[in-house]
């Protein structure tokens, strides 16, 4: 498998000698210390993200020897505590102008609005930030993983077609953790639903016992509910939730059945061999920014194969065309919004061993495309930087 | 005295000549087993074991051997189709998905999935003749009726990859629309038609020029456009018109091969893959991954008219005339 790659690479750059062009990709990467969480069995992987756009990479690689283009990925990390700005500007001064982006919503504003990079194209590859998608949006920032809301939007269409509509919350301390609160507040709101009780969690100095006696206690007095939405997006204390609460119910949300933009478990549509690819390679499962750093990649492979255009300029309108269709292993082709620039991706719904249910689910109707159930939709959006209207 | 005697005579008969007509043989992916459809009763009267995620599926010209990709067995099998024995493995390169068979009946041409190599396997002597680097993926598998020129298709490169099979080099790759996962040879060898099933299209070629004839697309009311995922293909007996799988629209497509104009949709069950025609060459079979069936179509009046229950995920399927 790996030998494999690494003859479609070394082909490729057989024919670069004999004339292919390049075409450079950059992968920016921030790097932050994680925050400490309860459980310290787990650490996120280090080269999360990065290893979907290698992926990729030897994807349209292998296009590319077939077809005449050399693609070349740099890799630029950010450490924790270096400041963000000059690093950036110093990889546009250099000629970057395809970017691949794992980065704070406020880091990828900054970069998007520096004067070097207004001829280039940023894909945001792990940030949720719907403001990014709206009032926030920026005409060279293109999002290849969902948003906070059609995050929510996937898991409030299976409660409804589950009729599990009887709702509440318990939410973290964290403000990722009130982003997706409110993410989901609103979309139950969206789909004519509404929390019944809501909670928060704080795991303070006070507390003497471990979570798992605390949960039962903590869960006693929330109202009858169907399922129990949680809100834990650094997975600190959601883990210790399930099989601990008062009353036996499922969980949904950061925790139970989790609405991702890609995982592990996802194998239908052909998903079981970009998994295998990506374990070959990585030594690990593809996660949801790997998956957003590899679409990216294969976005932009995508438009220079069939477009035909050579500058950042027509690559960004074939991908914000109709024409553009990736096979993104999720059943249905991606495409992106040409109002905001989010690629349209269908969520699958997991839990650890399977995939539940993927969204959009059957009955959710829309007169454009039924992945734009999910999220916010053209007449709603506060975007204004893509001209597009209805 | 009399009775038991005919009786026993009748027996006897019965085993000497089965009774049973043709014979459809289908994949079940996610079973490891060949389901054995009767054509004339239009039941399952055998399901044989067969290794690990049985994809691909065909026999030999003679009809006495078939071929299995057992994918994750990274083998193909050949099994003896009146017991149901495998009488031996073929060296396939890891993961076959698809694959198929020279002409001539001696060379299997298979599609190595997850290495990206198409293998040339020699059936009589067992050995690898060749293996040509094509795009990620590779999965449909075709060959111009007079054996001169192979084709592969990779699903994530999205091309058509000619293969030359003398030299066996690639000597043209042609872009068609998102994961490709069949290629078809009309029967005259004069156009190769390739489904897209990401794309949503089938690219019609001239086999000679390796040009662009022209592009067909589906469309049906109430099915998402994303849903129309054509997959396999099969020109009719008559060679006038092809019938293409929809894949998750739980459609056939028919459609005219002159005009390549869609002239009907038939409904069969759900996720349809791939095709076999009965040997009398007047039922199509198509195989349902996800109902976990087979719907047999009358070729004459394009209607259904039965479906059949096989194992889970029933992938591939190849027809065999009464032995």
């Amino acid at each position: 498998m790996n030998g494999s790659f690494a003859t479609a690479i070394a082909l490729a750059f057989h024919a670069t000698m004999a004339g292919a062009e390049q075409i450079r990709i950059d992968m920016i990467e921030r790097r932050v210390t994680p925050p400490p969480i309860l459980s310290n069995m787990i650490a996120p992987p280090g080269d999360l993200g990065v290893a979907g756009a290698r992926l990729a990479l030897s994807e349209i690689a292998a296009t590319g020897k077939f077809t005449g283009q050399e693609y070349v990925l740099h890799e630029t990390v950010v450490p924790p505590g270096a400041p963000f700005l000059p690093a950036v500007e110093e990889v546009l001064d250099d000629g970057a102008r395809l970017l691949v982006v794992k980065a704070s919503a406020k880091e990828l504003l900054q970069l998007a609005d520096l004067p070097a990079a207004g001829d280039a194209l940023i894909f945001n590859a792990t940030a949720q930030d719907d403001r990014l998608r709206g009032g926030d949006c920026r005409a060279n920032l293109l999002h290849t993983t969902p948003s906070l809301s059609m995050r929510a939007d996937a898991l409030s269409q299976f409660a409804l077609k589950k009729q599990w509509t009887d709702l509440v919350l318990i939410k973290g301390p964290n403000p990722e953790d009130e982003a997706f609160a409110a993410a989901l507040r609103a979309s139950l709101e969206k789909f004519g639903m509404a929390l019944k009780g809501e909670k928060a969690w704080a795991f303070d100095a006070n507390m003497r016992r471990v979570a798992s006696a605390e949960i039962p206690l903590f869960t006693q007095d929330l109202p009858e509910h169907d399922l129990l939405l949680v809100a834990d997006e650094r997975g600190d204390y959601g883990r210790y939730v399930a099989y601990n609460t008062w009353v036996p119910r499922p969980l949904a949300g950061s925790e139970g059945i989790v609405p991702q933009g890609w995982s592990g478990v996802v194998e239908q549509w052909g998903a079981a061999q970009l998994q295998g690819r990506f374990r070959d390679a990585a030594g690990r499962e593809m996660r949801s920014e790997d998956f957003g750093a590899w679409a990216a990649v294969a976005a932009i492979g995508e438009a220079v194969t069939r477009s035909g255009a050579r500058d950042v300029e027509g690559l960004r309108d074939y991908l914000l065309s109709d024409a553009f269709r990736l096979a993104g292993y999720l059943g249905t082709p991606l495409s992106f919004r040409n109002w905001n620039g989010q690629m349209r991706q269908p969520i699958p719904l997991v839990t650890e061993r399977a995939v539940v249910g993927t969204a959009p689910l059957e009955g959710f109707l829309h007169e454009r495309s039924e992945l734009d159930t999910l999220g916010k939709d053209l007449p709603d959006s506060e975007c204004m930087q893509f001209g597009a209207t209805q | 005295m009399k009775r038991p005697c005919l009786l026993i005579l009748a027996l006897g008969l019965t085993a000497a000549m089965p009774v049973h007509g043709d014979e459809i043989w289908v994949t079940n992916e996610l079973d490891d087993t060949v389901s054995v459809i009767d054509t004339d009763t239009l039941e399952v009267i055998a399901t044989h074991p067969t290794g690990q995620r049985p994809r691909g599926v065909t026999f030999s010209r003679d009809f006495k051997r078939l071929y299995i990709c057992a994918s994750d067995s990274n083998a193909v099998q050949v099994m003896d189709p009146d017991s149901g024995e495998i009488l031996h493995d073929l060296p396939s390169g890891a993961d076959p998905e698809q694959f198929i068979l020279s002409p001539d009946d001696r060379l299997l041409y298979i599609a190595n999935e997850d290495d990206a190599i198409t293998t040339v396997v020699d059936t009589a002597t067992r050995k690898v003749v060749a293996q040509i680097d094509v795009g990620i993926e590779p999965e449909g598998m075709g060959i111009s009726p007079d054996g001169r020129i192979q084709i592969t298709t990779s699903e994530t490169t999205n091309m058509a990859h000619w293969i030359d099979t003398q030299s066996h080099e690639i000597i043209a790759n042609t872009l068609v629309d998102a994961r490709p996962r069949h290629a078809e040879f009309s029967p005259d060898g004069r156009e190769l038609w390739v489904s897209s099933e990401i794309g949503g299209t089938v690219t019609v070629f001239d086999a000679e020029s390796r040009s662009e004839l022209g592009k067909i697309r589906f469309a049906l009311p109430n099915v998402r456009p994303e849903q129309l995922q054509p997959v396999g293909m099969k020109f009719s007996p008559d060679a006038s018109k092809v019938f293409v799988a929809l894949g998750p629209a739980n459609h056939l497509a028919v459609v005219d091969a002159a005009s390549r104009e869609v002239l009907d949709y038939i409904l069969v069950g759900r996720r349809v893959w791939h095709m076999a025609i009965s040997p009398d060459q007047t039922q199509l079979f198509t195989t349902n991954g996800v109902s976990g069936d087979v719907t047999v179509i009358d070729i004459a009046s394009q209607k259904p008219v039965k479906t059949i229950k096989t194992g889970r995920f029933p992938w591939g399927a190849a027809a065999r005339p009464t032995p």
